[in-house]
């Protein structure tokens, strides 16, 4: 029987019909593979891009040197190690002292990432080689300022006295930490026990960073990971960039978002376009099915038969699309150039076998029910063809298509919450379609008396077969929808992402401006022509009661909360709330009451109404909670966890802090401020930012890329649907001809029907994407959402130009073939 | 409707092969005549047909109607020719199958741009004795039924020239005769000029004339005795 299949199968090849649906599943299965190869590939390159910032992959952070076994089983395993120990301390120049945040490292640090150095302060920095060599420092330009020395100058550190080599502009594993108020001094391991700043009980971070090779092996460091975790003793956490960097974190969950929205996108898409196809092919096969019954195969063994041949396509179509997919992630990467600059990984073996599973699972399931007609084709039909085709198959070979569907969907998105909107929408469509359609083409007879002949012909065409307009508009709006969210959606939405760390955001920091420098500051700064200057009050605070109970660290199981307990909170106080602030719960008022971000009331526990207890050095501050807010902590601009009355904070110790944008070639003005008013400290997160900026160039490229290959299956789909119906339209506009209908007024018919349908499927879809945009914007991604009318523009517009461009090109053939050949078509 | 067909001939390229399917036709058939094309399979008839028809254009000679030749009229002029003037009736009904029967006999006219479209078609159903399956799909029908709306279609432009293929090939012996029949009161009503291809015997000695085609030429033409 296989022998038999297969045989059929290489005819109908050579008949074109086979060449058809191996196309569209093989273009399906070619864009799925893609976006699973490229998806992997990117995220890993993302992964790796990310760990710079922790300079490591995998970082295990303690409070005491941690047991050298863990550093052997890392070196065991292939994997690089290198270790840091940080802590704060007083640096002495002369006179004047400083806390500083002092980190001692090895040589090999860090181990992902670069460290940027300057020859003296706000020159143009470079990439460092190593790490300051012994006896040598590398310190900040806050160092600078606050002990007023310069490079080749020698500070005190501890028990030694060490020369100051380099500004260190740059340091990824700090870099995104920049609420770190202490200046950096970075000096080698090797000094660091002569410094006998390190003592029994000093408070000392210790980080053992562990790597894997040039080309990231995330395979090595996740058994590291998995090896490590059961053996982390108390005070030991192991933690990778998600762990480290919140504001990463949510570029690298949303960059996965978008990534699942496109293969999800694919998926349904494919699964249209197989559909499709395997409608037009299975309907082709009535008459050979009856044949074949007529010479004594049973229902059986001609199910098996078919079965086998249209499994072996998916295989064909799965190995071919698997192929096509490689390369065209290959090209993908090829255009890509530089953009990945650390270099892509090659690509797992995963996505091929996924890609073979997926082409024989959309045509079988999506042939089951074409195949169920198929078995009950009778053998009469071989006398009598008008006895049509058999009605709709059984509901479970019905339902086996929208099982695998929904179960790519899921497995695609990998996150339930965007497989059911995205689903939720598209079904809503369907449904809502089907309705609106019907619905629509309920008055047309009425319109179409009132129009040219044409025209009315057009119009009659698509209300007498309302069910298969229903199913056309159907397709095409879901075509539609899918070009609409990868265009226009999902631009409004990278730019939302973008805009949040876009050029412009603030890019330096000043603190410690004391209350009676503020008014001089200000001048200072707007006399620069800085924009934007706002100067908020900050007080240092410890949580000490949150109502009835006292704020205790061993309430707490997460290390967060123990953390957050332990520290001093910045308090703040301002007029009204910055616009990356939104209130989530309660009602903000500057006069009373305390607010609290939202994320840091759940992690403590803190609700609306509890009454807050602060120590600031002695001095009590309570209040009640009045409200929480929601902070976009990747805006980049000054927030606070906690914000409380400006009287209450008047009576605390309090100095002021600032943020603005200065472009880097304007660093005078800050040398400038920092001549001014000595005290003050100037942060420079420029690094962070254009770094950050970088990755999200990057990770927007790659998404793009990306979506295109979706949108060409989205044409796909659009083009099926139009195909779908060419057999019945060529015979359609054969009669048409033949009983006398000129070639315009044909034209202007098919234009008018078109028309119609391009507007209407145009219509839904612009709908369901506005639908879908609140929907992901607002639940998925959390972003700001303002309605976009151009959705609408573009999708009645797009529908109408696609839908009438691609169908009258599709049927000019039609229209051009003798009457003749057009009626002697099967 | 006068037909002139003069030194009709059909070729076409298969490869480096020209096969020539019809070759030096010529009749003429006079307003009202009955003309059955007769002669086994693959013998030209329903090329002959096509080309009378200006479905397809001839390699050589010309087809009159009333003097007019279709060569000298553009594919659309040869359009509102059949649309003005003619009638078809095909072996395999050729109706559509997503229209009802209704709609099918409503094509012709709505493509004339008749308002009075539905009216129309509903008095041709009801000649054809289908008024009762107005509402039906092509593949609700019995085949009989499918050829008698192809009937009413054809006649609902008033036609003055019918052209049938085979219209009993797809039908029982009693369905045809009973089709057949119809047909023939149909057009007696309405004087039109009818030209039958078939290879039913009976049906072709209830025409005037008939002329035999065997490998794409006229072997004989003669009066129905």
């Amino acid at each position: 029987m296989i022998a038999l299949a297969f045989r059929l199968l290489a005819r109908e090849w050579r008949a074109g019909e086979m060449r058809v649906v191996l196309l569209a599943v093989a273009l399906a299965v070619a864009s799925l593979t893609a976006v699973r190869y490229f998806a992997d590939r990117v995220e890993q390159a993302l992964g790796h891009e990310a760990n710079t910032l922790l300079a490591a992959d995998l970082a295990l952070v303690s409070d005491h040197p941690p047991d050298p076994e863990f550093a052997r089983a890392a070196a065991a395993r292939g994997l690089r190690v290198t270790r840091t120990t940080t802590f704060l301390s007083m640096v002495l120049a002369g006179e004047r002292n400083l806390l500083t945040g002092i980190k001692a490292v090895e040589p090999g640090y860090p181990l992902r990432g670069d460290l940027r150095t300057a020859p003296t302060l706000f020159a143009a920095d470079a990439p460092a080689r190593g790490v300051p060599p012994p006896g040598q420092v590398w310190v900040d330009s806050r160092l600078i300022s606050g002990l007023g020395v310069r490079p080749g100058d020698s500070v005190e550190v501890g028990n030694i006295r060490l020369r100051i080599a380099a500004i260190l502009t740059f340091e990824g594993e700090r870099g995104g930490n920049f609420m770190a108020l202490a200046p950096r001094l970075l000096l080698n391991d090797a000094d660091l026990a002569r410094t006998g700043l390190v003592q029994p009980g000093s408070r000392v971070v210790y980080r053992l960073l562990v790597a894997g090779g040039v080309t990231e092996n995330r395979a090595r460091v996740a058994a590291f990971q998995a090896w490590a975790k059961p053996r982390l003793a108390r005070g030991e956490k192991l933690e990778d960039v998600r762990d480290a960097r919140p504001e990463l974190r949510q570029i690298l969950d949303r960059a996965q978002r978008y990534l699942g929205l496109a293969a999800l996108m694919t998926v349904l898409l494919a699964a249209a376009a197989t559909q499709l196809a395997l409608r037009r092919y299975v309907q082709r096969q009535f008459d050979q099915f009856a044949l074949l019954r007529c010479f004594g195969a049973s229902q059986r063994r001609l199910f098996g038969l078919y079965l086998l041949q249209l499994g072996g396509l998916g295989l064909l179509a799965g190995a071919l699309g698997s192929g096509l997919g490689w390369l065209a992630q290959a090209g993908m990467v090829h255009l890509l150039g530089d953009a990945i600059r650390l270099g892509l990984p090659p690509p797992s073996l995963l996505p091929p076998l996924l890609g073979l599973a997926t082409g024989m699972l959309l045509v079988l399931a999506f042939s089951l029910p074409a195949l169920s007609r198929l078995a009950r084709v009778p053998a009469l039909r071989v006398l009598r063809r008008d006895l049509g085709a058999p009605p709709a198959g059984a509901l479970i070979a019905q339902v086996a298509g929208l099982g695998v569907v929904a179960g790519l969907l899921f497995w695609q998105a990998g996150e339930v919450r965007l497989g059911l909107i995205v689903g939720g929408g598209i079904l809503a469509l369907m449904l809502a379609a089907a309705l609106a359609i019907q619905l629509l083409l309920w008055p047309l007879p009425w319109l179409a008396q009132r129009l040219p002949t044409g025209m009315r012909l057009g119009l009659l065409n698509l209300r007498r077969r309302r069910w298969e307009t229903t199913l056309q508009a159907m397709a095409l709006s879901l075509g539609l929808l899918a070009l609409l969210l990868l265009t226009l959606v999902r631009g409004d939405l990278f730019e939302s992402w973008r805009g949040q760390a876009a050029a412009g955001a603030p890019n330096r920091f000043v603190i410690n401006i004391q209350p009676e420098q503020v008014d001089a500051v200000r001048a200072y700064l707007t006399g620069q022509r800085v924009a934007d200057v706002t100067l908020y009050p900050m007080a240092r605070a410890r949580l000490t009661r949150i109502g009835a109970r006292a704020a205790n660290p061993d309430d707490y199981e997460n290390e967060r909360a123990k953390h957050l307990i332990e520290r001093e909170f910045n308090l703040s106080s301002m007029d009204r709330l910055p616009p990356d602030n939104q209130v989530v719960a309660g009602v903000w008022s500057s006069r009373d009451g305390i607010s609290v971000e939202a994320g840091i009331a759940q992690t403590l526990g803190i609700k609306l109404g509890d009454e807050l207890v602060f120590d600031a050095g002695g001095l009590p501050l309570s209040g009640r909670v009045n409200s929480l807010r929601k902070v976009e902590w990747d805006s980049f601009r000054v927030n606070f966890f906690i914000v409380v009355p400006p009287d209450a904070l008047a009576a605390l110790p309090q100095s002021f802090i600032t943020s603005f944008y200065l472009p880097k070639q304007r660093g005078a003005v800050l040398a400038g401020l920092v001549s001014a008013f000595p005290n003050v400290t100037v942060i420079d997160v420029e690094q962070v930012m254009s770094q950050l900026r970088g990755l999200l160039d990057r990770v927007s490229a790659a998404v793009q890329l990306i979506f295109l290959f979706s949108l060409a299956v989205g044409v796909l789909v659009l083009l099926a649907a139009l195909y779908a119906r060419r057999d019945e339209r060529a015979r359609e506009i054969g009669l048409w001809r033949t009983l006398g209908a000129s070639r315009r007024r044909v034209m202007l018919a098919l234009a008018t029907e078109f028309t119609a349908l391009g507007l209407l499927a145009g219509g839904l879809a612009s709908g369901a994407a506005a639908g879908v945009a609140w929907l992901l914007a607002e639940r998925v991604f959390e972003l700001p959402h303002t309605p976009d009318p151009a959705i609408w523009l573009a999708g009645l517009g797009g529908g109408w130009l696609l839908v009438t461009g691609a169908g009258l090109l599709v049927s000019l053939k039609l229209l051009r073939e003798a009457p003749m050949i057009s009626l002697r078509r099967e | 409707m006068r037909i002139d067909i003069e030194n009709l001939g059909k070729s076409v390229q298969i490869g480096q092969e020209t096969l020539t399917i019809l070759a030096d036709v010529s009749f003429s058939v006079n307003s009202g005549e009955t003309v059955a094309i007769v002669g086994s399979s693959g013998s030209g008839k329903s090329t002959l047909l096509g080309l009378i028809a200006g479905l397809d254009i001839p390699s050589v000679g010309q087809v009159r109607l009333d003097g007019v030749a279709l060569s000298d009229l553009d594919e659309d002029g040869r359009a509102a020719l059949r649309g003005r003037s003619m009638g078809f009736v095909f072996q395999s009904f050729q109706l559509l199958p997503g229209l009802t029967a209704l709609e099918n006999v409503m094509l012709p006219l709505e493509l004339a741009g008749r308002k009075d479209a539905v009216e129309v078609a509903g008095e041709h159903l009801a000649r054809v004795g289908l008024s009762a399956r107005a509402r039906h799909r092509p593949t609700q029908l019995s085949g009989g039924e499918q050829q008698r709306v192809a009937l009413a279609r054809a006649f609902a432009v008033s036609p003055r020239i019918l052209l049938a293929d085979e219209p009993t090939g797809n039908l029982d012996a009693h369905t045809g005769a009973q089709i057949i029949q119809l047909m023939f009161e149909l057009n007696r009503a309405r004087g039109a000029s009818l030209i039958i291809v078939t290879h039913d015997v009976a049906l072709a000695s209830r025409c005037g004339r008939q002329i035999h085609l065997d490998g794409g030429r006229v072997v004989a033409a003669a009066e129905t005795p």
